[in-house]
């Protein structure tokens, strides 16, 4: 996957598959201490540890439609590429817990790419799902959260063509003004 | 229309939207609308499928075609990714695989709206001998 914004496409469908309602997305970027953080948690049915313990396995996958799960450790692959850590916990019944830590100066470490459209689609094919994205970076904080969407659109879907173009355009806009990383 | 920057925007531009609204939005039929499920787990998205139903949302809205479009998982058509999962109303669904912009392109036209049926479809075995 070319950068990671695809990554976090693939994580966030693991939470939709896990039955989550609330979906949180935290992008930090720490040029001080020179790391820059994904995380992903939610609320969903969470695993046994005997799973987690297999889940950074790539022959290892909950599907029933193909034997391989590389969602992630692809991710974790991408992250200690750069020198940096991954970290995943889970507890039955409460969720998941995720987190990619890169270094940030790393020739390695991924570009965002398009994290607006990621959110927009996502949010719009899981309407029934609150999804808080919040991303920090020395110049300030901008959090994207459906719930406000839904309340301003009080009643209009979100899955639609004019709606989605709006949205993205907000979220990369606000993200402009944080001067985020691309 | 100037660009939405918070929800005090969103809002404007909702009310905005509302007198233009269609009647999908307001009556969520669905089922007279076309649908479209794109495959968006690892396999499809490392083949692009993002690209994909960010093509099928424009270019259906663009064409003026009522659709649905929405995320779904892994089909179990790996090696054909992107793959594509297209019901048009009243019939069943139909799976493509290979779906890249060009071939996205040719469902709209020929499948979407001719019902003209076009290379690369998955067939499915949806039906047994005890359905039918």
């Amino acid at each position: 996957m070319k950068d990671l914004s695809l990554h976090i496409l693939d994580i966030l469908q693991n939470s939709i598959e896990a039955k989550a309602t609330l979906l949180k997305i935290n992008i930090e970027e720490n040029t001080k201490d020179n790391v820059y953080t994904l995380t992903i948690e939610d609320n969903g049915k969470g695993m046994s540890k005997e799973m987690l313990n297999k889940v950074i396995d790539p022959f290892f996958t909950s599907r029933t439609t193909r034997k391989v799960g590389l969602g992630i450790p692809l991710l974790k692959q991408k992250a200690e590429l750069t020198g940096g850590s991954f970290y995943i916990d889970s507890e039955e019944g409460k969720g998941t817990i995720l987190k990619a830590s890169f270094i940030f100066n790393n020739i390695d470490r991924p570009a965002l790419g398009d994290i607006a459209g990621v959110l927009v689609l996502t949010a719009a094919s899981n309407e029934n799902i609150r999804f808080v994205y919040q991303h920090n970076t020395k110049e300030g904080e901008y959090i994207f959260d459906t719930d406000e969407i839904k309340e301003a659109l009080d009643g209009m879907s979100l899955n639609n063509a004019k709606v989605i173009h709006y949205l993205k355009d907000m979220i990369i806009e606000n993200l402009i003004d944080i001067q985020y990383t691309k | 229309m100037t660009k939405v920057k918070s929800l005090a925007d969103l809002k404007l531009m909702r009310a905005e939207m509302e007198a233009k609204l269609s009647l999908r939005e307001k009556s969520n039929n669905s089922e007279k609308m076309v649908q479209i499920k794109v495959a968006m787990a690892t396999c499809g998205i490392a083949s692009g499928a993002k690209d994909v139903m960010d093509f099928l949302i424009d270019e259906l809205d663009k064409r003026n075609i009522e659709a649905v479009v929405s995320q779904t998982g892994c089909m179990g058509y790996c090696y054909a990714e992107p793959t594509i999962e297209v019901t048009l109303p009243n019939q069943d669904p139909v799976v493509f695989g290979y779906v890249n912009l060009k071939k996205a392109d040719e469902i709209i036209e020929k499948y979407i709206k001719n019902n003209e049926l076009v290379d690369g479809v998955i067939p499915m075995n949806y039906e047994t001998i005890e359905k039918k």
